[in-house]
């Protein structure tokens, strides 16, 4: 299901964006290129972001602009990488974050 | 290390106001950092026409204002730093920054500014109920910011929490993007916006639950996802009344409760705070140059206590008049008249049924000065 709002009464048409392809747990989604990463998964309604470090229970956006680290995932390697305000890049590594986001954390 | 006239923390309406009156009245070299990828602060997801008189922009939407004021900053040459967070401060107001870098990557850099302004605005609050940690449970901002910043939505069926401005504004917003408001709920006896914004909401045909709130969120969506939500009518002591549930089908809660000024780098600091219940919590003492009690320090905006936009964009004149007047940029003389003009305008925002609480507020904070200290 795609979530993307193409026509807004105010905000007009979204005219020819860029899009590029990120890949999220091994599979591939579109992204519009310098959109927040958090945007193009939720365009694709995917919603958790992360698992908590005693509970393991799923966590997803919150606060949308950089304060409450909701939506940390693994990105190109890199844990607690808040993708709210990580802007998408072609060909970009995107993973839930388990725990702390470390090898050794259990998913 | 760095040294600076002036490095203002945020890039909202407050700090870019601040950096560009500073620039306005002499101050040379300026540097704005935000954590942010654009600058603008929550002024580019405010897609309405603000309401008030000509000098105050009505009938202009709030991201065209941040478009203009952005493009001024630029014209002055104000440095923005993007992606980059003021992260502490050290002995004699050294300031360590987070900067961004073209590559995506941070690298850690020292600053030594003689004069700071702290810009860093509000943070939304956060109302707990049985679920609340349910993905697809999200600040009424982080909504906001999806459909007019991204345009993507937040969900399908939104229950709205809350019926101040934000909640009312938000929820019309989130409806102009194809979402479903299924309902507002509301724990007052009244609905807590303005009945303009209300009105919209109710032709509309979204009803709105007063003197009720979330009981529940249940997550059995896909993923943990938020799948239904039971409000439950309260009484004046705000209990819970029981068997008055309702149950809705819904995908997403959006909170709306009101938010609370941003104080983490002012308590770094030598400076003052009380707590003032109207401004939404801890603010920074300060008089009526934006000046905190630690010599140097300037605040403005939403840190200083929670308002709206054109309240913080005015605090920013003053406090960049104030800056430029500390670095003899121009007379004192000079200072007081331009910051007696820029009162006038900001007691004209500060009127009304909403804007006199406000004024009574700030007036008790500035009453409180007690004086820069060195």
């Amino acid at each position: 299901m795609c979530m993307r709002v193409t026509d807004h009464c105010i905000l007009g048409q979204d005219l020819n964006p860029k899009m590029i392809e990120i890949t999220v747990d091994g599979q591939k989604i579109p992204a519009k290129e310098g959109e927040p990463i958090l945007a193009a998964l939720l365009a694709q309604d995917i919603i958790v972001n992360r698992y908590t470090v005693k509970r393991n229970e799923p966590r997803g956006l919150f606060c949308g602009i950089g304060q409450c680290t909701d939506c940390a995932m693994v990105v190109d390697g890199r844990a607690n990488v808040r993708t709210c305000i990580t802007p998408a890049a072609e060909g970009m590594i995107v993973e839930t974050q388990y725990g702390y986001g470390g090898a050794d954390d259990v998913k | 290390m760095l040294s600076k006239d002036l490095l203002v923390v945020g890039a909202g309406p407050a700090g870019l106001a601040t950096a560009i009156q500073a620039a306005k009245n002499g101050v040379k070299d300026i540097t704005v950092v935000d954590l942010n990828m654009k600058p603008g602060g929550q002024l580019f997801k405010q897609i309405h026409k603000f309401f008030g008189s000509h000098e105050h922009r009505a009938g202009i939407r709030g991201m065209d204002t941040g478009a203009a004021m952005l493009e001024e900053a630029q014209s002055l040459g104000v440095d923005i730093w993007l992606n980059s967070a003021c992260v502490g401060f050290y002995d004699d107001k050294v300031a360590c920054i987070e900067q961004g870098q073209p590559d995506g990557t941070k690298k850690i850099v020292f600053m030594k500014p003689k004069t700071i302004a702290i810009c860093t605005g509000g943070q939304e609050n956060v109302v707990r109920f049985t679920g609340w940690t349910t993905p697809g449970v999200m600040g009424a901002g982080a909504a906001q910011t999806m459909v007019n910043v991204n345009k993507v939505q937040p969900g399908k069926k939104i229950v709205m929490l809350g019926t101040g401005n934000v909640g009312l504004i938000v929820s019309y917003q989130l409806m102009q993007s194809g979402c479903d408001v299924v309902c507002l709920v509301e724990a007052l006896p009244g609905i807590n916006g303005y009945g303009v914004h209300a009105s919209k909401i109710s032709r509309a045909g979204v009803p709105i639950y007063t003197k009720h709130t979330i009981k529940e969120v249940k997550g059995n969506g896909p993923n943990g996802r938020v799948s239904e939500v039971t409000i439950v009518e309260i009484d004046p002591k705000f209990n819970h009344i029981p068997g008055t549930e309702k149950t809705f089908e819904a995908d997403t809660v959006t909170l709306a409760a009101g938010l609370k000024p941003v104080s983490d780098l002012v308590k770094l600091q030598d400076i003052d705070l009380v707590f003032n219940g109207p401004f939404g919590g801890w603010v920074p003492v300060h008089n009526e140059k934006m000046q905190s009690t630690c010599k140097g320090i300037y605040v403005a905006g939403d840190t200083t206590g929670v308002e709206e936009a054109n309240t913080a964009l005015e605090e920013g004149n003053v406090a960049g008049v104030s800056i430029a007047e500390e670095l003899g940029c121009i007379t004192a003389a000079e200072a007081d008249a331009k910051r007696k003009e820029i009162w006038e305008r900001l007691d004209g925002l500060r009127m009304g049924p909403f804007g006199e609480r406000r004024a009574a507020a700030k007036k008790e904070v500035m009453e409180q000065f007690p004086g820069v200290r060195a």
